[in-house]
């Protein structure tokens, strides 16, 4: 049994999956059947001036015959009165005085509002505060929520608003609707940020009803942009996970949010600098179960690698990625087709072929059918072809170059001196 | 309505979206190359699975104009679905035929019409046989603009299609619906016409500008056996029975001889008609059986009885009624494929009704009226489907040679659209007959 014990900023969990603040985090009946089965803490549904919503808020993105691959919103923050939810709270906390929770506020940008805020509602017993500055719809348009994401100078503000009046520990939520997501994490970390969370949805428009010619979702005909999350953007979220992590200037820990359904998913936010994640699509298609086979899967993972705690973890990664001009020109790999196991369905030919750089052969054999060769001399090792194959049967073999490491960057300065 | 289940249900929305979506889109796709028509399988496919299903038809049809049909009769096993590359140990092939049945069952059910005629050219050409081969060269024929006469000798289009494929796998509703698509382009029908009784062959060649010889396969030749006028022949049976949904005097115990496909539909046929006992004779062994394995199995499933190495020697009649079938012991004469008779071996089965489906006869008179080639009732035709006679082409069961192509309804719409590309081409002086 590995220990699975999380401290974010000094906020404690018995294990690192939090549920994201989003629909699963409404209510007290939620969270506590969440928490009845495991999930480590929640981030409460935001707190701000209860709003009005809209119907037809979600639409999914299918690719092929899978459901939701990713999914969208155009919901606000929480439509029921702050005393409810501080009651609700409470009783939670009772229940479950181990679990984290932690409450995401919103408000307008001034200093008393946000103390007033922040004041009512540490009266309860919560853990710690996220600052929603991600809401990319409805209350950015109100000046809140993402409107002060996109504002690293806002940001800082805001955080120092809400530092000079909170008593438990400070995450400031990220949008990732801006070009550099380190300038804002940056602006966090100025205002006394005890963490940062990211990322929040995307803008995105779902579709078109190609009969109605109405957006998909709409709103009696219309729709504005809404935010996109779920599997779909887990690579857009490790990289600003993995942007803040190795940036100097924010250097305070990062809870992971992005496209995270299982314990694998888990894994590759805490390799890249994540100190622990966060979960909303998921749940929201499958339910509250799903942290039963992430903790199992998370436990035997690190029993697997013999690793003691989800500590041996984080950041293991990190300096994994740096920039293109320190890779290794001279690193070199090729594709070799397995043909016991291809069952020749051409896909990895035409791809190379028209796609690639035309180095995979059709040899005829005997039976009709043909050899997948490729021809090595002439494979830049771009992966394509394993990436079509059906059955997994071509590996991507390195080859020795004889060649020592370099980089384009030592191979310029060395043509420049 | 015949009694008992289709063979073949129509996928769910679910299933279909599953399936399509399994489709690899292989690329040369194996499945293509084993279908005789060459339909582009992984784009029929693709079709389905990006919500075009009309497009999905026209690319079936386009290659296949017998396409509903065939997604129900082709032995699929033997051809694309054998081929798709998901025949692994661990996988089953793309359910091909399914796919292809929603696909066409999408245009008959919505009353979708795909293809148009092509621009009169004047031209005049005489179609024999409205069955799949018939039904194919004059669909392609109109779609070039060539006017089309069809002389069909039952009262209903489609051939085997309507009248012999066991309904329990194709229902003659879709294989009138599939003769009507061609209809619609706008053919003459001669139907209930024999041509060399109703009409004589030569008036045709004389009249038209061209000819195809359409006609299929006769009935079941004789066994030559005492008492044989008390057999019947099981294509007649079959097409009783499919027209009629009944088969009165068939009793309780049936003997079918002869073990190919078309036994196979008889035992079938026959159990579902609710005779008890069902037995199939065949004087080889299980090896030798002609039946597809999958056609074997489904009569093992159905209940079917078989017995292997006795030949039929005399139907045993009292009064007016068959009581029995008499029958020797065979066996293979050894490191041989001769059968020899086990003298003294015969034996009694007891039985009701007998049914011969020892294969088909062919339709000399018609071939020989025409004045075309043949070897032994088989037309011989080049590649382009040209017979010895200029401007008389053949296609169909009517060139079935046995080893050579398989009696198949694909085959005969591939033929159909190589004899009518051929005689396009004929009709435009391009080629010259030889
Ligand atoms: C019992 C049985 C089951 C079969 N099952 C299958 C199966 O499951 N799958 C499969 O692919 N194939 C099957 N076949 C084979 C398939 O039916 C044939 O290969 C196919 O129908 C051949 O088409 P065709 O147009 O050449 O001949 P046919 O379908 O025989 O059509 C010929 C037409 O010509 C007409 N005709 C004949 N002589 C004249 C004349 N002189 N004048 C005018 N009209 C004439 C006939 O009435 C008939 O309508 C089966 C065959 C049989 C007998
Ligand atoms: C319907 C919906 C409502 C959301 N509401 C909020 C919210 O009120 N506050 C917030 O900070 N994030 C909100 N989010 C964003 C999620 O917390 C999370 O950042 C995002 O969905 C990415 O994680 P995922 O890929 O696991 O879904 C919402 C997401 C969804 C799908
Ligand atoms: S790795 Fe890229 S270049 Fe090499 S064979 Fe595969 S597709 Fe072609
Ligand atoms: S993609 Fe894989 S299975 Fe298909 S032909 Fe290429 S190597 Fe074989
Ligand atoms: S071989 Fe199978 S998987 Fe490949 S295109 Fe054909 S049906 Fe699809």
């Amino acid at each position: 049994m590995a220990d699975l014990r999380s401290n974010l900023a000094g906020i404690r969990s018995p294990n690192p999956f939090w549920l994201a603040s989003a629909p699963p985090t409404n209510s007290g009946y939620q969270v506590q059947r969440a928490f009845a089965d495991g999930w480590g803490g929640a981030v409460w549904k935001t707190l701000g001036t209860p709003i009005v919503n809209v119907t037809s808020r979600f639409a999914g993105f299918n690719y092929r015959e899978h459901r939701m691959v990713g999914m969208n919103n155009i919901e606000l923050i929480t439509d029921r009165p702050l005393d409810e939810n501080l009651k609700e709270i409470a009783e939670c906390k009772k229940a479950f005085p181990d679990r984290a929770i932690i409450a995401s506020l919103m408000e307008v940008c001034e200093q008393k509002p946000w103390h007033d805020l922040v004041k009512r509602v540490q009266e309860v017993d919560i853990d710690g505060f996220e600052l929603n500055f991600g809401c990319p719809h409805g209350m950015s348009e109100r000046g809140m929520g993402a409107a002060v994401g996109q504002h690293p100078d806002l940001i800082e503000r805001v955080t120092t608003y809400v530092k000079e009046a909170a008593r438990v520990p400070v995450i400031v939520k990220l949008t990732p609707n801006v070009t550099d997501v380190r300038f804002p994490a940056r602006g966090a970390a100025r205002g006394g940020a005890d963490a940062i969370s990211l990322i929040n949805t995307i803008n995105s428009v779902m579709g078109v009803d190609l009969d109605s010619w109405n957006p998909i979702p709409h709103v009696d005909g219309k729709s504005s942009h809404g935010g996109y999350c779920g599997p779909a953007v887990k690579p857009i979220a490790l990289n600003m996970v993995s942007d803040c992590a190795r940036d100097p200037e924010v250097n305070i820990p990062i809870s992971g949010i992005g496209g995270v359904e299982t314990w694998r998913d888990a894994v590759e936010f805490l390799l890249l600098g994540a100190t622990n994640v966060q979960v909303c699509t998921a749940v929201m298609h499958s339910g509250f179960r799903i942290v039963r086979e992430m903790i199992d899967g998370l436990n035997d993972y690190l029993d697997a690698k013999g690793l003691k705690s989800i500590s041996d973890l984080v950041g293991k990664s990190r300096n994994t990625i740096t920039t293109w001009e320190n890779l290794n020109l001279n690193y070199k790999i090729i594709a070799r087709v397995d043909q016991k196991r291809c069952i020749h369905c051409n896909k990895c030919y035409i791809a190379c072929e028209d796609a690639a750089h035309q180095c995979i052969d059709r040899v005829p054999r005997a039976d009709g059918t043909y050899d997948l060769v490729v021809d090595e001399s002439h494979c830049v090792g771009c992966n394509l072809c394993m990436m079509v194959c059906p059955v997994d049967c071509i590996d991507m073999l390195q080859v020795d170059t004889g060649l020592p490491s370099e980089s384009w960057k030592e191979r310029n300065a060395v043509a420049t001196s | 309505m015949f009694p008992g289940k289709p063979i073949q249900k129509a996928l769910s929305h679910l299933e279909v979206s599953i399936e399509a979506n399994r489709c690899l889109y292989c690329y040369d796709a194996p499945c293509t190359r084993a279908c005789p028509t060459h339909i582009d399988i992984p784009a029929f496919i693709a079709k389905i699975a990006d919500g075009n299903i009309k497009g999905s038809a026209r690319t079936i049809l386009e290659a296949n104009p017998m396409g509903a049909s065939c997604a129900r009769v082709c032995p699929v096993e033997e051809l694309c679905e054998g081929a798709c590359v998901y025949n692994t140990e661990s996988d089953t092939p793309i359910r091909i035929g399914d796919l292809q049945r929603y696909s066409t069952d999408h245009v008959r059910e919505h009353g979708i019409a795909i293809f148009a005629a092509g621009p009169e050219t004047g031209k005049r050409v005489a179609v024999i046989g409205g069955g799949p081969a018939g039904l194919s060269v004059a669909r392609d024929l109109r779609r070039c603009g060539h006017g089309v006469t069809i002389f069909e000798a039952h009262e209903r289009l489609g051939g085997l299609n309507t009248y012999g494929i066991v309904p329990f796998r194709l229902s003659s509703e879709v294989a009138l619906w599939e003769a009507q698509q061609v209809l619609d382009l706008g053919c003459e029908v001669r139907s209930g016409v024999r041509v060399g009784d109703d009409v004589a062959a030569e008036s045709l060649v004389k009249d038209f500008d061209a000819v195809v010889l359409a006609c299929g396969m006769g009935g079941v030749p004789r066994l030559g056996i005492p008492g044989e006028e008390h057999v019947w022949d099981s294509i007649e049976f079959i097409e009783r029975a499919k027209t009629t949904g009944t088969a009165p005097g068939l009793g309780n115990r049936v003997a079918v001889i002869g073990a190919g496909n078309t036994a196979i539909d008889a035992l079938t046929c026959a159990k579902r008609l609710g005779a008890a006992c069902v037995t199939m004779y065949y004087r080889r062994g299980e090896a030798q059986m002609t039946a597809y394995e999958f056609e074997y199995d489904f009569a093992k499933e159905e209940g079917i009885e078989f017995r292997f190495f006795c030949a039929p020697t005399r139907v045993v009649v009292e009064g007016a009624n068959v009581t029995g079938l008499e029958l020797v012991r065979t066996s293979l004469v050894a490191g041989t494929d001769k059968l020899e008779s086990i003298a003294g071996s015969e034996f009694i089965e007891p039985c009701d009704t007998i049914i011969s489906a020892i294969g088909q006869s062919r339709l000399i008179t018609a071939i020989e009226a025409l004045g075309i080639a043949h070897d032994g009732g088989v037309v011989r035709v080049d590649d382009d489907m040209r017979t010895s006679r200029a401007g008389v082409f053949a296609a169909g069961d009517a060139i079935f040679e046995k080893g050579a192509r398989e009696a198949m309804v694909v085959e005969a719409a591939e033929q159909g659209k190589i004899a009518a590309r051929s005689i396009d081409g004929y009709l435009h002086g391009s080629t010259s007959s030889p």
